[in-house]
Parts: structure tokens; sequence; C-alpha cells
């Protein structure tokens, strides 16, 4: 039985559904990443399950107790906000053992709790200080030291990294992964970077518009994604979709597999540049030089742009002809409502 | 760059003059009560000082009287004021819905009114329920009066508080009451310190109600004012010893409080 289980939870602001029918069932000690583009509803499901907005239908059980009538302060959850939300006038001891206090924890207890999540965290020299005299990661520690302490059932996690500067974002990321793997609590991580969603999760929840397009592993959404829109969304750079009619050279690389008026699509890493005259012709349009990858933005026949992503750096220039080739056996097919086709997939 | 105003020199002239000119009575005032009736009406700059008058207004009518009923109208009513305000403010803010706003611009509706409006009603109900002249009498209206300021003043106050903190404190386990005690309540102390110093003051000052609802046994310092402007004449150095007896302990009040005061009356309008 799922420890978190939601059952087609439906939220509406006035005549707004915001949320239209969500089912998911979340297992003890998973990590759990909701991902989507703005507007999808993602940070409105997590206050659902937080008590901090109220169901318009459907049911919220947690460990086996109905919740979806429970107020906030009796869901026994934690949640670290995207603002941190520290208290302002409190010391981040204070801020820390604030739960503890208010659920008359003796104070012995507090102070010993409170000093375990210092010491996890890299907060002890901080305790006696005020927010405003931290810095930024350090105000984001004190949140999630805060939600550590209590112990709750479920962490949530409302968009957590993103007032922070890129690197400390990485360095954060990795600590809340370590702390994850060693506290091994329930998790519902909130974000929109899907960076985030792959390092992270044990099972990524990608929606869209108020409906999940599909849960899975991370690798399994970027391998097998469900549709078009998952397809698009996970990876970096956006995986290419062409029509199936765009490129008549489609016909010779998918053979039989081509579904006549749906698209197809091949992840950037499995286009390779070549020699012009090989392959599909194309024209170089921008040459994105990252480093460790190099993206070279193409267009071929009509017109259709063709990303290509490759570890070796390149002497290629704007304009300059090259021929493509495509892994046909990384090709993967969308009938014409974006929906995977799978039997297709792999085949040949 | 800030670009510096022109003319220097003519702003800091100007502004001195319209000081002097705003400070002028009080200083006025100031120096006729220590004066004698008859150097008063002669209006030298120079004089030799006496507190003849002080003896004669302490003697005359009680100023400790009046100055205890000035006091206890101000901070029951100040006190009272806050306790009503702070609920309705606290749902204002907090959980709103489309009528919040119609709320609070009618309730400062009634500030528009002129008070003399009200007059009579008041007047009979205080004389049917026989609070003429009593402390009670004033505190409720003083309450009532004020309490549209306060209602905005502690709404504009509550909403500066951030809402993920509210969340926050909720998710932590907080009651309501918690929520107040520890998250509220100690944000927003500036606001509702301010409040009820302006509502202190403002009814301190307060004249038309303790002139018209009061005599000798409930009357405020406005009260004693009013009795040395009296048909027989006017008596410009007691009045001046009077009235700088009433001013005087809000003046110091309010020397000490006036960064409070002034926040409390931009509140919200400057972020």
């Amino acid at each position: 039985m799922a420890f978190l289980e939601l059952k087609n939870i439906v939220k509406e602001f006035g005549p707004v559904r915001t949320i239209k029918g969500i089912d998911l069932q979340i297992n003890k000690g998973e990590f759990i990443v909701f991902v989507g583009p703005s507007g999808c509803g993602k940070s409105t499901l997590l206050r659902l399950i937080a008590g901090l907005e109220s169901v318009t239908a459907g049911t919220i059980s947690l460990d086996g107790r109905d919740i979806t009538e429970v107020p906030s302060s009796k869901r026994d959850l934690a949640m670290v906000f995207q603002s941190y939300a520290l208290y302002p006038h409190m010391t981040v001891f204070d801020n820390m053992s604030f739960a503890l206090k208010l659920a008359k924890v003796d104070v012995a207890v507090r102070k010993e709790k409170v000093e375990r999540a210092a010491k996890i965290l890299n907060l002890t020299q901080y305790l006696q200080r005020t927010p405003k005299e931290l810095s930024g990661g350090q105000r984001q520690r004190v949140a999630i030291g805060r939600a550590i302490v209590r112990a709750p059932k479920v962490f949530l996690f409302d968009e957590p990294l993103s007032n922070l500067d890129a690197a400390l974002r990485g360095q954060t990321r990795v600590e809340i992964a370590n702390l994850h793997r060693d506290l091994g609590a329930t998790t519902i991580y909130v974000t929109h970077d899907q960076i985030e969603a792959m390092t992270l999760a044990d099972r990524v929840v990608v929606l869209r518009d108020g409906l999940i397009e599909q849960v899975g592993a991370p690798l399994e959404l970027y391998d097998r994604p469900a549709n078009q829109f998952v397809a698009q969304f996970i990876g970096t750079p956006q995986m290419n979709v062409l029509a199936a009619a765009a490129l008549p050279e489609l016909t010779r690389i998918a053979g039989a597999r081509l579904p006549a008026d749906g698209s197809v699509g091949v992840r950037p890493e499995y286009v390779r540049i070549g020699r012009a005259g090989e392959g599909i012709a194309g024209k170089v349009e921008l040459v994105e030089s990252l480093g460790s990858d190099t993206l070279i933005h193409t267009r071929v026949g009509a017109n259709v742009p063709l990303v290509s992503r490759q570890s070796e750096r390149t002497s290629l220039k704007l304009g300059d002809a090259v021929g493509i080739e495509i892994d046909p056996n990384a090709l993967l097919f969308f009938d014409s409502q974006g929906r995977a086709l799978r039997e297709m997939q792999r085949a040949a | 760059m800030k670009r510096k105003p022109p003319f220097p020199l003519v702003r800091t002239i100007a502004s001195w003059f319209i000081a002097l000119l705003l400070f002028f009575p009080l200083f006025w005032l100031g120096i006729t009560a220590f004066k004698t009736e008859g150097q008063a009406i002669a209006g030298n700059l120079f004089f030799t000082p006496t507190l003849a008058s002080f003896v004669e207004v302490q003697a005359r009518s009680d100023y400790l009287h009046y100055a205890f009923n000035s006091l206890v109208t101000s901070v029951v009513s100040t006190v009272l004021g806050l306790l009503i305000a702070a609920p309705a403010a606290y749902s204002m803010a907090f959980f709103r819905t489309k009528k919040t706003r119609d709320i609070l611009m009618w309730m400062l509706s009634t500030k528009m009114m002129p008070a003399v409006g009200a007059l009579v009603p008041v007047y009979v109900m205080a004389q049917t329920t026989g609070m003429l002249d009593s402390l009670p009498a004033l505190i409720i209206v003083f309450t009532l009066s004020n309490l549209p300021i306060m209602v905005w003043m502690l709404y504009s106050a509550f909403k500066e508080v951030p809402n993920d903190i509210l969340e926050a404190v909720r998710l932590d386990g907080a009651t309501v009451w918690d929520e107040f005690r520890h998250a509220i309540l100690p944000l927003t102390m500036g606001g509702i310190a301010s409040t009820g110093l302006l509502c202190l003051v403002l009814a301190w000052n307060e004249a038309f109600w303790s002139l018209n609802l009061t005599s000798a046994g409930a009357g405020t310092l406005a009260a004693l004012i009013a009795q040395y402007s009296s048909p027989e004449g006017l008596f410009w150095a007691k009045l001046s010893a009077a009235s700088l007896l009433a001013i005087a302990p809000i003046i110091v009040f309010g020397w000490f409080s006036q960064k409070q005061l002034v926040q409390g009356l931009t509140f919200g309008a400057v972020k």
C-alpha cells in the first residue's frame, strides 16, 4: 500500500481548473520530483498535499490516514519554500526549533535535535545569527534544517534552489541528494529545472496543464517518453521532432516503421555531422561550443531545423554544407496526437 | 546621480519661514503662559516670567483631575481599539474576500462625515443611558471614532507580512493563536505600536466630543482649556497656561515617539 496516495485530485480557483484529476501513489522513502513548465500545476499540487490549499475534489491519504480535510498544522509535513520563509525575528536556532517548541518538546531534546541537524548542514557556527546575517545558501540550509529537525512524514520542497546562483545550485543539489540518501525520508520536490529532476528523483512526475503526462524513473522518461511533450521537455538540448513527411530521407532511415501522419523524434546525440555529400544534406546555422559538448544547429531539406550534439570540438562555421547521419536505432515515433508509438521503437 | 534641487538658499529660507510660521503660535502660547494678564494683553516679547497663571489655573480648576480623565480615556480607548481592530485587520489582511476592499472603504467613509452630524443622536443615546459626563461614554466614542483608522493602519501593517512565513508557521504546527503570537505580532510590532501611538494622540487631543458630552465630572483637558475662554472675556495668560498644561504631556510623548508615528503614517505608502 502506498505511503502517500492522491486519488482523483481536482483543484479549481474560481472558474479555472488548475488540477484536472490526478492519481498518484508515492512509496515510503521515495524521492519524487514534480516537473513541468510554468503554470502546469506542480506547485499547486504540492500546496494541496501540504494543505495550504484545499482540494475541490478527490482525496489525499498519508500513512493510511485520510488527510484531505486535515489542516496543514496537523499533517506532519515539512516544507522548504522557494523564498525560504525563515522567521526574520528569530535566530537560526529558534527558527529550527520552532516546530518542536510548538509541539512542547523538552528543551534539552530540542537543543540536541537542532544541534545534530546543524552539524549535518554545517550551520553550527551560525546558530545564534538571525536570517538577515546569512548568505542565500546558508538561509536555504536553515530552511532545510528547519524541516529535518521535525523528522516529518514527508518533506516538501517548492523550487528550493531557484533563488541561488548556478554554482551554489549545483552544490546544494548534491547536498540534498546526500541528505536524502542519509535520512531516507519520503520527499516531494517541485522544480521546473529538468537537471534537478533527472539527478535527484527516484521517480519523476511530468505535469502539463494540470494533468500527469508521465511518471517514471529519470532514464525511463529519457529513453521511453510517453509522448512528444515529455520527449521534448526532458533533455537538453531538446529532442529533434520532425514531421514524418518533412524529410524524404526519413523513409530510408526508418523504413516501414515511419508513421504516415505522425512524427519522428531523435535526440541530438544520435545526430552525427559528417562531410557534405554523405547522408542528409544540411547547412550549419549556429555552432554553440560549451567546452565539453558542441551543439551544431543545422537546417536540412525544406528548412527543417535539426540539432546535433557531439563531444568533439568542431571547426564548422555558419553556412558550411554538411552531411548528416541519423542513428536508425535511436528513433522515436509519435502518432498524429503526439503519443509515442511503442511497438515501433527500436525495432528492425 | 541624484539631481540637486535648484536655489538651495531660497529653499532653506522658505523652509525656515514656513517652520517658524507654524511654530509661532505655540511659541507665543508658551511665553504668554508665563506672563501676568496685563503683560499678556500688552504683548511684549520681554518680561519677567511668573508662575502666577499656573497657580491660578490649578486653584480654580483641578488640573490633575482633568489630566487623569484625559489619560484614562485615551489609554483605555486605544487599548480597546487595538483589541477590536487587530482581529478585524487580521481577517481582512489574510482572508480576503471580494468585499474586503469595500468594507475598508466603507469604514473609512465614516470618518468623512462631520462629527457634528452625529452629535444629536449620540448625545441623546448618552442621555437616555445616563452616560452623560461619564468616562465610559467618552471611551466608547473615542474608540469607535478611531477604529476605522486603526483597522486601516493595522491592515497595512499585516499586509506586509509575507504569506510564505505564515504558511511556514502553519506547517510547523501552529494554531491561529500561535501564528498571531509568534509570527504576526513580532513582525508587525512597529505597525501596531505606531497605530497605538497615533490613536493615543488623537484621543488625547480630541475636543469636540469631550466638550459636548462632558462637563466637570468626566471632562478632559480640552474641557479645561475651554473654561478659560468664557463669555466674561478672555484671560489670555490663564488660557495659555491651561493650554500649555494640556499639550505638554502629549508633546513630550510625541517627541520621544516621533519616529514610530511617522512610520505609522507612511505605512504601506513607501516600499
